[in-house]
């Protein structure tokens, strides 16, 4: 495997239109996070011309709802939720300016089509290495939507955040990419 | 007629649900252990490793080895001889469950199907309870993940289908599943019944420990055929590519209406949550 890209968001066109599909990627900064109805308060405001409680330019996204932070700790459990059920949400926050967006497992045609589109990616973390993946997070603090509990929007301050490129802005698919190599007929 | 009481009980539910969410089975991380053995693809090794180190933080740190600490799945068998005292059942496993989730930092992921407000302390649980002979009381607590009970189906599948017809009916949901219910799974049949009851043999099915076959060689060899067709699927660990994308395959059957086949496949992702205690 080769040495990981590293980045730093905010992230711009070039940043992302020079990643590919099964790229090791190392994320130091900040990045928001969202899920299930945080996303879907979003786009409710785009829809009626609201202003976003967060800026979405050159974002990261990362698809979770960690669990409760314990005295003393930066954050609790914080790895990737399932992505599609972010589907009907992110081609209009990638529309909006959103780069990247972290999660797990597979997306949607509207999805990938933005991402070609607009320039954008999608990143995977590992599923369930989610104590793993918080030693990675410094901080934590919630930007909007606390009464939403594990699914509020909050701003992390990470290093050397571990993820793989799953979609690129050409179009490729990683998880097509691994089936295809590794399936026996 | 023995007495148990409802803190007891509380107090057990409370107890499981925390060691569930921070210290994995020794058969799953057994099964960890073989899959990486036997693994060839470079990511889905590196996966692997990252999956048995996660593990051990979560393990020694008492901390939850994945942020979906689940919905609490409760199986309880009470012996018939058993008199619960001082409380209600029910409430006294929600209780413990509040309790448990609460003082662990644990998840909270119960919620309105509608509003989708959540109620704050992962209750209600999903209780099964069984009478049986005897005066013991076991429980049995599995932490279940959203992502992987997504891709989970009932079918029914018409009698002609037959043997052959459950086993490309599961091969062909986990293919389908690829990386979304976080691959090494364990995979729950359940053959048979009605259409509630092949769920809740699917569900059953998960308890088993991994590496331990079903007592009928006829079972036995379907989940054998099942988990070969299934790790040649290609998905492997986190979905990217390899050999490992099931650590074990679980059948229960049981008889059924001669009109119908019912199949239930439950999906378990690798955070494979269950414990048990007898009272």
């Amino acid at each position: 495997m080769s040495d990981p890209v590293v980045l730093t968001p905010p992230l711009t066109d070039e940043d992302v239109a020079g990643l590919r599909a099964g790229d090791r990627v190392l994320i130091t900064g900040t990045m928001l996070t969202g899920r299930d109805a945080a996303h879907k308060r979003l786009v409710d405001l785009i829809e009626n011309g609201d202003e976003l409680p967060v800026d979405l330019k050159g974002q990261i996204i990362y698809f979770v709802g960690p669990t409760p932070t314990r005295p003393g700790e930066a954050i609790g459990s914080a790895g990737p939720t399932t992505s599609y059920r972010m589907d009907a949400y992110s081609p209009i926050l990638i529309e909006k300016g959103l780069k990247g967006m972290i999660g797990k497992g597979s997306r949607s045609r509207e999805v990938v089509e933005a991402m070609v589109k607009h320039k954008a990616v999608y990143f995977a973390a590992v599923g369930g290495a989610a104590a793993l993946i918080s030693r990675r997070i410094v901080s934590s603090e919630i930007l909007a939507y606390e009464e939403l509990g594990p699914e509020a929007i909050r701003r992390l301050q990470v290093k050397d955040f571990p993820v793989i490129v799953v979609n690129d802005t050409e179009g490729n698919d990683l998880y097509e990419q691994g089936v295809k190599e590794y399936a026996i007929k | 007629m023995r007495e148990i009481t409802a803190g007891e009980i509380t107090e057990a539910i409370k107890s499981l649900s925390m060691s569930a969410a921070y210290h994995l089975g020794e058969d799953v991380v057994r099964a960890l252990e073989m899959g990486l053995e036997e693994e060839t693809s470079p990511s889905g090794q590196d996966v692997l490793k990252q999956l048995l180190e996660n593990a051990q933080i979560a393990d020694e740190g008492k901390f939850p080895m994945c942020q979906d600490t689940g919905l609490a799945v409760i199986f309880v068998e009470l012996g018939q001889d058993v008199h619960v005292a001082g409380g209600d059942l029910n409430e006294a496993i929600n209780e413990g469950v509040r309790q448990g989730y609460e003082e662990a930092f644990l998840r909270k992921s119960v919620c309105h199907p509608f509003t989708r407000k959540n109620t704050g302390d992962n209750t209600p649980a999903i209780i099964h309870i069984k009478i049986v002979p005897g005066d013991r009381l076991k429980l049995t607590l599995a932490g279940k993940g959203g992502g992987s009970e997504n891709m989970s189906r009932v079918m029914m599948l018409k009698p002609s289908d037959g043997k052959d017809g459950i086993i490309d009916y599961v091969v062909q949901r986990v293919k389908e599943s690829g990386p979304n219910p976080c691959p090494p799974i364990v995979v729950g049949v359940g053959i048979g019944g009605t259409f509630e009851r092949a769920a809740l043999l699917a569900k059953e099915a998960l308890l088993r420990h991994i590496g331990e076959p079903n007592l009928d060689p006829e079972l036995a060899e379907m989940e054998r055929t099942i988990f070969e067709r299934i790790n040649k699927l290609g998905i492997g660990p986190a979905g990217l590519g390899g050999r490992t994308t099931s650590l074990g395959v679980h059948v229960e059957l049981q008889q059924c209406h001669i009109a119908s086949l019912p199949v239930a496949v439950n999906i378990n992702c690798h955070a494979h949550r269950h414990k048990e205690t007898i009272i």
